[in-house]
Formats: structure tokens, sequence, C-alpha cells
């Protein structure tokens, strides 16, 4: 982390304003209404083009370089679990033990 | 009240406490995980209560654990927290009414919207009756909060006592949020999106400032233009 522990500290702060924010804007005052249907399903796109950036970021990157270590092994047990339907915290924790496992032996 | 309606509300009660119980497991893996990119335990804390929104939570301490700035840790987390104003227009039709059909008052419905999130929406829609709707809401609202806090705080003073990096912390990230992206990769939009998105990740990673990948990879949801 290169963040200072103040800089965190208002990064909580403004997300969790913004993320109530965004809550209540949908739920209290403007309601019932619906979006333009071509925004709507832009929206709804949203968590997939992330989680899935996020996904290969964290695996497959270090700060700005393009790397191959531990982590990868992590992934590959990650999506076997997800495959055969496993259970959220099956998945995490079968990624942290194989990760786990190359860097102890590495 | 009939028996049937008792039985559907019971299994109702039972099907939203159940998540309620599951979601207790993933916020102990958001607490290690929060520690180990470098959060204070009342840190993880406070995000789980105020921001309470799983994803954008992960997303937020992913960019803060890579070295990222904040205002690319905040961009990626209020991306994702976005679809929770689309969740709330649903919602907004179902939850603002009591049972005797009478609005709730102001301060009850923002309250309830700090419970507008996938869990609730699911559990919520799911209903076809207005009155067991309600109470699918409402008591997912509440064992989600319970638990979701419970669970990050166990887990984060369980991650500021042990060798993060040797037990594999870290990789609690991407498996977190490869378990989130089944659900969206039910549509061929939503393959080509998450297809789209990682290689742009991949590709700018090298050239542009830590977390700012993450935001550029957004433009995958163009995929959404075509009707």
């Amino acid at each position: 982390m290169n963040m200072t522990g103040n800089q965190l500290w208002w990064l909580i702060i403004v997300l969790s304003i913004v993320s109530y924010g965004l809550k209540a804007a949908g739920f209290v005052f403007v309601g019932g209404r619906t979006v333009p249907p071509t925004l709507e399903r832009c929206m709804a796109l949203i968590p997939a083009s992330l989680l899935s950036a996020l996904v290969v970021k964290d695996t497959f990157t270090t700060a700005q370089d393009l790397v191959l270590d531990a982590r990868a092994a992590g992934l590959v047990v990650a999506v076997l679990a997800v495959w055969r339907k496993a259970p959220f915290i099956v998945v995490v924790l079968a990624a942290m033990a194989a990760t786990a496992l190359v860097r102890a032996v590495s | 009240m009939t028996e049937s309606d008792t039985v559907e509300r019971k299994r109702v009660v039972n099907a939203s406490l159940t998540l309620g119980a599951a979601v207790g497991v993933t916020a102990l893996s958001f607490g290690l995980a929060a520690v180990s990119a470098g959060a204070s335990v009342w840190q993880a804390c406070t995000l789980s209560f105020f921001t309470f929104t799983g994803a954008s939570q992960f997303s937020a301490m992913s960019v803060v654990g890579a070295g990222g700035s904040p205002a690319a840790a905040f961009g990626g987390a209020a991306l994702l927290a976005v679809r929770n104003f689309v969740y709330g227009l649903v919602l907004a039709g179902r939850v603002s009414t009591n049972d005797a059909g009478r609005r709730l008052s102001i301060p009850r419905r923002l309250l309830a919207a700090q419970f507008v999130i996938d869990e609730t929406t699911a559990m919520t829609t799911a209903q076809s009756e207005p009155r067991l709707a309600r109470t699918a809401f409402w008591v997912t609202a509440l064992s989600l909060f319970v638990t979701w806090n419970l669970g990050t705080v166990v887990g984060a003073l369980a991650g500021s006592v042990l060798d993060t990096e040797a037990l594999g912390f870290d990789a609690a990230f991407p498996a977190a949020f490869l378990a989130m992206l089944p659900s969206h990769l039910r549509t061929s939009r939503g393959r080509a999106a998450a297809a789209t998105g990682a290689v742009i990740c991949l590709a700018l990673t090298p050239f542009v400032p830590v977390g700012v990948a993450i935001l550029v990879a957004v433009v995958a949801i163009l995929f959404g233009v075509r009707p």
C-alpha cells in the first residue's frame, strides 16, 4: 500500500457517501421510474467488465508489471472450484491454499 | 393469515437467514483481504458498515493493496456501486409501502436504502406475492447486515495476527471476484464484456497508473448499446 492511513480514511468516507447516495437515489428519490433501455443494458454489464478485469489484475499484475507467480496457481484452482459450483468460501480458501503451497515450495 | 401463508412466510425467512450465514463467510474473507491490503481493523469495519456493498469494497481494497491512488480505488468501486442505483429503482415499487398499502415514512425509506444490494434484490424479486416480497427484503437486509459486519470484524482481527503473505491472503481477491462473476456470464453480451474487460486491463496495465486500467476496462459495457 502506498496510501497513507489518512488517505485511506478519506477514501472510505467518500466511497461510503457515494455508495449510499446511489442506493438512495434509485430507491427513495427516482423510485419506480424506468431508465432508457440502452442505458440499462450498459449498466447491467458493469459487473461483468469490472469483475473480470479485477480477476486478471489481481492475478497477473504487480503494480505496473505483468507477472506470472504463485497467484496463478490460486486462480487455476479457483476456476476449477467455481466450475464445480463450490461455495464462495471454498473457492477463496482453495485459491489461498494453492498460492501458499506454491510459495512454500518455491 | 391462512396456514399456507405461514408456511410460505417461514420458507422465505429460512432462505433469507441461510443467505445471511453464507454472506457472513464472504465477509470473513473480506476482512482478511482488507487487512492484507494494508487497511486497519477499524478501516475494514467502517467500510463494511457504511459502504455495505461487497464487490465495491473488495475492488477498493484490491486497488489500495496494489499501490493505486485513492482516486483510482474510488473510481472502480463507485462504478461497481452503480448497479445498486438500478436495484433501487426496481425495489422502490415493492418495498416502499407497508402491509396496509401505506407508504413508509421518509426516515424508514432512507434506512431501507442502505440495504439495497445484490442479495436483497434477488430475494425480494423472487417473491410473487407483495407481502412475502417485503418479508424477504427486511429479513435478508437485517440478517446480511449483521453477518456482513460480524464476519468483517472476525476476518480483520484474524488477518491482523497472521502472516498474510505466506498464507496466500492476496489470492483471496481474484478468487472472490471470480466467484462473483458466473451470474454475469449467462448472456453472450455478458461474456463479451467480461472477456474485453480482462483484455483491456492486461493490455493497459504497463502504461497507466495503478488502478486506472480497471477504470478503462469499463468501456466494455458498450456491448450493451446494440439492442
